[in-house]
């Protein structure tokens, strides 16, 4: 069964984009992230433009944020303070993200940018998770409890401004994730994703949460870093598909949740290990198709400047 | 709700019928002024929600015997042709051209091959033939560089089936009536489309008729459109709205199970 999308302009299978949409709502569901970085890619696979991918995904996070973070509430999984300062940075960021992102696309190649940004950031956060969480898994293995000192004291504890984050059982500086918001928002705007994939990571290993409370944390920023997204490609570029993304979040959704029930019951560095894989998979494949030659070294596109 | 035109045969020989009394009650001398009678089975491709493309059928009659072109092209717009080099190991997009006047959709068919009707000359004049779109380029490059970007966009508009040919499609039923079917695929963009039918005798174009085909979004696909771009704000906010419940509503059926 097909359906003609009025933005994008183009007819798809309805069960093709029910089950994407499903099978990148369990991803997120399971990780915490939102899987824009796999979702638009696939968009883009099946001939979608990467405008209107972009922002449709954006849409499509806000539904799958909110089904997994009302599901890590009622297991006490968010850190509703922590998510907010994380927003506040967010917001800022992906402020200044979109102006060096229109700033780069007047000078020309942005797209060249987008791509090697993935491979750098994906690679990088990718390697790192995957080398942490494979060390825990084997130390959980053989048993040997090295807990190592409790609170380690860096120079980061000496900011000003300090809080307290009863749920994430940490008492630090709000510069630290103000901070940490800022900078995956600027990320999150020029890559054209929600962020997660970043803020997981940097808020297990820059904060120190604990990692029940991570998942649900970065869904709940997400879900007003998105929200934020979708509004302004509405009104600058109107690429916002209602149809698609009301076709991608019905399957997202329903994966959401499920992943969210499979993800309490893995361990965290085995589900840290899981997206490193997941991440460094997706780093693998933009890098491969920056080396490889194209099979037409001629591309078009209607809209002269855009491209991803 | 879909807008293909599938006409059952008897309805469609029925139209033929219609045009061939058409031109025979035409008195000798209007019909010498109009060669050529085209007509299309529907004016209007209504692109709604199950429009998985459409075949709009043309069919007409000629006076005196020849051969016919038919040329569907959709309004133009300006397009970019990239082309990636290799620096420092990686495809990077190092040239591109911004080609104004590009049809979104080009279609040319005929009674037969088009170098057997027209010559080179002519058929550049005229636009006919997916290698004689004249596409402007928007700034200087050598004459080998436009070339290259020309067929890179031919080719990458033949491989997504806007830029089409059909030589020997157009079927004569006797001498004088003809018809031919014009697919349109599900990618096709929206607007006023020209629909030119040539008709060709020795090499030289007796006679020309050109019609309209209008092809729009129509029902909730034309007002969800209108919507996104007249009232963008309020349509992202709905979006949003839509997206938030979708996912309280998922959370809400979730924990009863």
């Amino acid at each position: 069964m097909s359906i003609y999308l009025p933005i994008a302009e183009m007819s798809v299978d309805v069960f093709l984009v029910l089950l994407m949409g499903g099978g990148v709502g369990f991803l997120s569901g399971l990780f915490g992230v939102g899987g824009g970085f796999l979702m638009t890619p696939l968009l883009i696979f099946i001939g979608i433009s990467p405008a209107v991918a972009v922002a449709t995904e954006a849409n499509q996070i806000v539904a799958a944020s909110v089904s997994g973070v009302l599901a890590h509430t009622r297991r006490r999984n968010v850190d509703f303070k922590m998510g907010i300062i994380l927003m506040i940075g967010g917001f800022a960021g992906s402020g200044v993200g979109v102006w060096i992102f229109t700033l780069l696309r007047n000078i020309g190649q942005v797209d060249l940018l987008v791509q090697l940004s993935y491979v750098a950031f994906l690679g990088i956060v990718g390697s790192l998770m995957l080398f942490e969480s494979v060390r825990a898994i084997f130390r959980h293995r053989s048993g040997v409890a090295s807990r190592g000192k409790l609170h380690q004291h860096t120079w980061l504890h000496g900011l000003p401004f300090k809080m307290r984050f009863r749920r994430s059982r940490l008492y630090i500086s709000a510069i630290l994730p103000l901070g940490i918001g800022f900078f995956v928002g600027i990320l999150a705007a020029i890559m054209g994703v929600g962020g997660g994939f970043l803020m997981v990571p940097a808020m297990i290993y820059l904060l120190g949460m604990p990692a029940s409370v991570v998942v649900g944390t970065s869904l709940f920023q997400i879900i007003f870093v998105t929200a934020n997204v979708t509004l302004l490609q509405a009104i600058n570029n109107h690429s916002v598909d209602v149809v698609l993304a009301l076709l991608l979040l019905t399957g997202a959704v329903i994966g959401a949740q499920l992943g969210t029930k499979v993800s309490g019951k893995l361990r965290g560095e085995e589900l840290r290990g899981l997206l490193a894989l997941m991440v460094l998979g997706v780093c693998a494949k933009i890098g491969i198709d920056l080396v490889a030659k194209p099979e037409d070294l001629y591309s078009i596109s209607e809209t002269p400047g855009f491209g991803l | 709700m879909i807008a293909r035109a599938r006409f059952p045969s008897w309805m469609r020989r029925a139209l033929v019928l219609a045009a061939v009394f058409a031109v025979l009650q035409m008195p000798a001398d209007a019909a010498r002024e109009d060669a050529l009678a085209v007509d299309l089975s529907e004016d209007l491709v209504g692109i709604s929600t199950g429009f998985t493309g459409a075949d709009v059928l043309l069919f007409g009659a000629t006076e005196g015997v020849g051969d016919v072109i038919v040329v569907v092209r959709s309004p133009s717009s300006s397009v970019v042709v990239r082309r990636k080099e290799r620096i420092a190991g990686v495809w990077v997009n190092a040239h591109g051209l911004v080609f104004n006047d590009a049809p979104g959709f080009y279609h040319v068919a005929a009674s037969k091959p088009l170098d057997a009707l027209l010559s080179e000359a002519a058929r550049a004049a005229h636009q006919i033939g997916v290698d004689n779109i004249a596409f402007r380029p928007h700034e200087f490059v050598s004459a080998e560089d436009e070339n290259a970007f020309r067929e890179a966009l031919v080719r990458n508009k033949q491989r997504s089936g806007l830029y089409t040919t059909a030589p020997g499609t157009v079927s004569f039923l006797g001498s004088r009536l003809f018809r031919t079917r014009v697919a349109l695929p599900a990618n096709v963009p929206t607007g006023n489309y020209d629909v030119t039918v040539l008709l060709v005798a020795d090499g030289e174009i007796i006679e020309r008729s050109s019609s309209v085909l209008d092809v729009r979004k129509v029902g909730l696909e034309a007002k969800i459109t209108e919507f996104a771009f007249q009232q963008a704000p309020l349509y992202g906010a709905i979006a949003v709205v839509i997206a938030l419940i979708a996912g309280w509503f998922a959370g809400f059926v979730f924990r009863k199970v």
